[in-house]
């Protein structure tokens, strides 16, 4: 192995860049203003390559790789941009907005919503797939705190941040599949949460209106995301 | 330009808040620039009482709910050039849709039984009956052109229309987005 941070250099959509080791693709697209699109991953939280929006096309694989989970290698030929990459996130993108009810006009993060972003970036403006309207529930059992399962896209952000920054783990995944969707505890209600210390990460680093603050109305759910960064930066300083 | 050169205009209301017609109406005095350039040959803002064959560009608001809305669509599609999916009860259902995960009988119970203090009970004449699900227009015939938004911009609405009737296809996707 090569000593901790040891630079690779690989070339990205025609670039010759460079990475330390460790990075992922992702790292050093973002460093050097190539955009990917991403709603699971975030800066502070462990990468988890759920929502497939990275997946970039390297030369010599048959199979596509999420950025955010890929780390550099020496020669490494990317390509973040290809009509068939287009295509694959355009398809991801518009069988999230079908699986559940997003309806964007009446949802409390209307004009701040992640999901909503990404798809006017990537050029959508229908979906090729008929639309399911699940029945899904809303949670507002919590003194603060509401979660719409309606919004819900299953990044898992929630589950991490009161995992690994918190370090309560009020947040899981259920079921599989259709059928999962995240819970607190074991499936109770938020409100009657043993674990929950009512500190509000889970909602700010929620791309959707899937977590928000109680008596915001639609379009007011603006999320502040500074502090994660922030928190991790602070904790590895006193570490 | 002649009369006859002129392009034939319509818009049509289906299962909406009339939203999308109001920003319609909000192009202001550039409705003149339009008029210009095409005849509103059916419209809820005018008298035509029946959907006219020739039209050349329909603008679509809100979604396919009832058996009028599924009548009304397809035999809007069959007299119409280019067909405008116009905002996002129309695109994806939106509001009416927000029905579906509950289910036709439920909805009308709640509407007409539930609520009512005076004669209760479900209507079976005059008002259409409810599809199973409020649905977007795209589901059931081809659109030509999708015009997100909740309702999409007056600007957003005359730049399509514009474009349309000067036979150019027009990109939204930087113009408007779902929600807007």
């Amino acid at each position: 192995m090569s000593p901790v941070g040891a630079v690779k250099t690989l070339k990205i959509d025609g670039r010759d860049l460079s990475g330390r080791q460790e990075e992922t693709i992702l790292d050093v697209a973002r460093q050097n203003g190539i955009f990917l699109p991403r709603l699971c991953e975030m800066d502070g939280l462990s990468d988890v390559g759920a929502c497939r929006l990275c997946l970039v096309e390297i030369k010599g694989q048959n199979k596509l790789l999420p950025a955010c989970v890929t780390v550099v290698e020496e020669g490494m030929e990317v390509t973040t941009d290809s009509e068939r990459l287009l295509n694959y996130r355009r398809m991801i993108l518009e069988l999230l907005l079908t699986e559940r009810n997003h309806v964007c006009s009446v949802c409390v993060s209307n004009g701040h919503c992640e999901l909503q972003m990404l798809a006017q970036r990537l050029g959508i403006t229908h979906v090729h797939f008929p639309y399911r309207f699940p029945k899904e529930e809303v949670d507002a059992s919590h003194e603060r705190f509401v979660i719409d399962h309606n919004r819900c896209i299953l990044c898992t952000r929630c589950v991490r941040v009161c995992d690994e920054i918190e370090g309560a783990h009020t947040w899981d995944i259920m079921g599989r599949g259709i059928d999962a969707k995240v819970i607190t505890d074991l499936n109770e209600p938020w409100g009657s949460s043993e674990t929950c210390t009512s500190c509000g990460k889970c909602v700010h680093v929620c791309p959707t209106g899937a977590l928000f603050e109680k008596g915001r109305s639609v379009a007011e759910m603006l999320k502040r995301r500074q502090f994660l960064p922030y928190l991790t930066m602070m904790r590895e300083e006193n570490e | 330009m002649s009369a006859m050169s002129k392009k034939r205009l319509a818009t049509v209301w289906l299962d909406g808040c009339s939203g999308c017609h109001m920003s319609f109406l909000d192009m202001d005095e550039r409705l003149l620039t339009v008029a210009g350039m095409a005849d509103l040959v059916y419209s809820p803002l005018v008298d035509a009482k029946e959907f006219p064959e020739g039209v050349d560009v329909a603008l679509v608001e809100g979604a396919v709910s009832s058996e009028e809305d599924l009548h009304k669509i397809k035999l809007v599609r069959s007299r119409t050039k280019t067909l405008v999916s116009l905002g996002d009860c129309a695109v994806t259902a939106n509001v009416p849709g927000m029905r579906n995960p509950f289910g036709v009988k439920a909805v009308c119970d709640r509407a007409y039984r539930e609520n009512v203090t005076f004669d209760p009970g479900i209507p079976n004449q005059v008002v259409p009956a409810l599809l199973p699900n409020s649905r977007p227009i795209h589901e059931f015939v081809n659109v030509d052109v999708f015009v997100p938004g909740c309702p999409p911009s007056a600007d957003t609405i005359y730049y399509v229309v514009t474009e349309l009737l000067e036979g150019r296809q027009p990109d939204v996707s930087a113009r408007t987005r779902f929600g807007s």
